[in-house]
């Protein structure tokens, strides 16, 4: 499932990167919740390719439409607000893919999507890799980079982090980290397994998959 | 054929047993015809106990069908009309020569296909355009029902809708699909019967009426029932029909389904065929003229005591309260898949009453798409030409479809 292909084999268009490696995360035939999943195109693989009952939210009515014409299952609505109405262990599986920072409560929504589903796959933009940093330090600004790309006074992107933020917060909240990865701009893996100061430099995403903490 | 109006309660083409149009044929063929109001005669064994105590039978329930069963008998959707609609979704209606009321979305190559898929429309129980109502004969005394007619539930509309689909052989439907009122009975179905269905579609709608909803329905009837000619709702043996009431209650329901900004756009502070005021009251306004018009206009075609029913069945809905105030429950284990609308400026069934409809099935990890319709046009928006709500209607429906494993024709 390399990034080189364009085509898939049903002639639909190959996954972006990010994408294409959480979907080689989930397991056949579970059941998946995608929050913020765009235009379903994550579930609408998974559903074909795997057999997951998957579901999703959507803020823009446009992305619901489009999965929704995908028939795909998808709510529209956003992760601060629509999580609480999930009862617990809902899904096996929980995708937040580069929407943690723009939510308003992201401690809230990694409590909820750990008590949602078995296993949660979040990824977000590392504000803390060195070209971010490189750019407050020399510049003085905030950073524009291919991942954010937005400048300051409109940005979706309210609860901007770093790798480190984020796993101080998940020792915070109770959740445990299965796997943790640092990946390029294009989706390609740079470190793997060591949520380390190293890996908060070179990773321009950060991928993680989050379980609850055992008692 | 349809009864020529609304209004008649018992004319000379009110179909009996012995009427032609009567479709008591068997299942062989129940849709020769496109949009040929058929009545079925149902509970005629045995009367349908209703949520009041009381029960009714035989029941008549007229409706028109559109496309063809597909050999699977697997294709079916059923059509909830509006608190004023009727079985005519599609075609020239019989009494106001007017087209179907969801021309827009309803028909061949249309968001519902009707090449690809067989629709069927019932007028519900209590309605005036030819199933059994108020203006009906109470078979017991031979006399006009009146307001002796037991008050109907949106529930007790659904149990007829399941009585006439069984009539047609029809085990279970597609989909079950309406707006308003008509969104509620869907929410009913998939309650009440979701081994029935396959897919719902509530649109514009919500699990219960608002205290606001039903202070306007109050303000309708007490129009009626103020009306003289009303006479206690035995107007059809004193010869009168309480038409002033009936218009009042039409054009107060009329300004909700609008919403400020349509009512704006459509008319402003226009004057009507004037140059200037006139200092009394007179229909100045343009607005006050289209009014007045909705109101002349429907009395035409509807029965008051009809009126009345609807409107109070409407006011019983609430689904939670039905299922231990948890509106959750009455989607616990169903796998019906739904597709909830919304539209924006809608203020008679606003969308957090939709959110919360679509959040209680997602709270029983049910199967749920909700999306809210960005339009100014207010309730009505579901009756207009909406292109983004189509294509949400017909992605949903095709993408549900393919999981029920109907192929395209």
């Amino acid at each position: 499932m390399g990034p080189g292909v364009i085509r898939d084999a049903h002639g639909y268009p190959a996954l972006r990167p990010d994408l294409d490696l959480i979907a080689g995360m989930v397991e056949p035939q579970v059941r998946v919740l995608d929050i913020g999943c765009g235009d379903g195109v994550l579930l609408h693989y998974l559903d074909r390719e795997k057999g997951c009952d998957g579901r999703g939210i959507e803020i823009s009515q446009q992305g619901v439409q489009e999965s929704v014409a995908r028939g795909l299952s998808v709510i529209q609505g956003d992760a601060d607000h629509d999580l609480d109405f999930f009862p617990d262990d809902a899904f096996d599986v929980v995708v937040l893919s580069q929407t943690l920072q723009a939510t308003r409560r992201p401690d809230m929504v990694i409590r909820n999507l750990v008590r949602i589903g078995r296993r949660a796959i979040v990824s977000f933009p590392n504000f803390g890799h060195w070209r971010c940093r490189a750019h407050l330090l020399i510049r003085g600004r905030m950073p524009r980079t291919r991942g954010l790309p937005y400048a300051w006074y409109d940005t979706p992107n309210i609860h901007l982090c770093t790798i480190t933020d984020f796993v101080r917060s998940c020792a915070h909240a109770g959740v445990r980290i299965e796997t943790s990865l640092a990946l390029d701009s294009r989706g390609r893996v740079v470190r793997r397994n060591a949520p380390d100061g190293y890996a908060n430099l070179i990773g321009e995403i950060g991928m993680f998959v989050l379980t609850r903490d055992r008692v | 054929m349809a009864p020529d109006t609304g209004r008649a309660p018992a004319g000379p083409e009110d179909p009996g047993p012995e009427n032609p149009g009567h479709d008591d044929s068997g299942q062989k063929d129940p849709l020769a015809a496109d949009g040929v109001t058929r009545i079925a005669c149902l509970a005629v064994d045995k009367p349908m106990p209703l949520d009041c105590g009381r029960s009714l039978g035989p029941i008549e329930i007229a409706y028109t069908t559109f496309g063809r069963l597909n050999a699977a008998r697997s294709n079916a959707i059923l059509i909830c009309h509006a608190l004023t609609g009727d079985q005519h979704v599609l075609g020239t209606h019989p009494v106001t020569g007017k087209p179907g009321w969801w021309e827009t979305l309803v028909g061949p190559g249309r968001a519902i296909d009707t090449d690809r898929y067989f629709l069927i429309c019932s007028n519900i129980l209590g309605g005036c355009m030819g199933s059994t109502g108020p203006a009906g004969i109470d078979p017991a005394t031979g006399r006009i029902w009146g307001t002796d007619f037991p008050v109907v539930t949106i529930a007790d509309m659904v149990r007829a809708q399941a009585l006439l689909i069984d009539h047609l052989g029809i085990k279970r439907l597609f989909a079950v699909v309406g707006g308003s009122m008509g969104g509620m009975q869907v929410l009913q179905w998939a309650a009440s019967l979701p081994d029935r269905l396959f897919a719902a579609v509530p649109i514009a709608t919500a699990a219960r009426h608002s205290a606001q909803n039903i202070a306007f329905h109050e303000v309708g009837r007490q129009a009626i029932m103020a009306d003289p000619d009303w006479h206690h709702g035995r107007y059809a043996e004193h010869g009168s029909r309480p038409v002033k009431g009936l218009a009042v209650a039409r054009m107060t329901a009329h300004i909700t389904y609008l919403s400020e900004m349509a009512l704006h756009n459509k008319f402003g502070r226009r004057l009507q065929d004037r140059g200037a005021r006139s200092y009394g009251f007179d229909a100045d306004f343009q607005v006050e003229s289209y009014l007045r018009h909705q109101g002349s206009t429907f009395v035409d075609r509807f029965d008051a005591n009809s009126y009345l029913y609807i409107t109070r069945a409407m006011d019983y809905f609430d689904l939670a309260a039905d299922h231990g105030g948890v509106l959750a429950h009455a989607f616990r284990g169903s796998r019906v898949r739904f597709c909830v609308i919304s539209f924006s400026s809608d203020w008679l069934f606003p969308t957090a009453e939709s959110r919360a409809v679509a959040r209680a099935i997602a709270a029983v990890a049910g199967n749920v798409s909700f999306t809210e319709i960005e339009t100014d046009r207010g309730h009505d928006a579901f009756l207009l030409d909406e292109p983004v709500f189509a294509r949400i209607v017909e992605g949903f429906l095709d993408g549900a479809a393919g999981h029920a494993g109907i192929d395209r024709t």
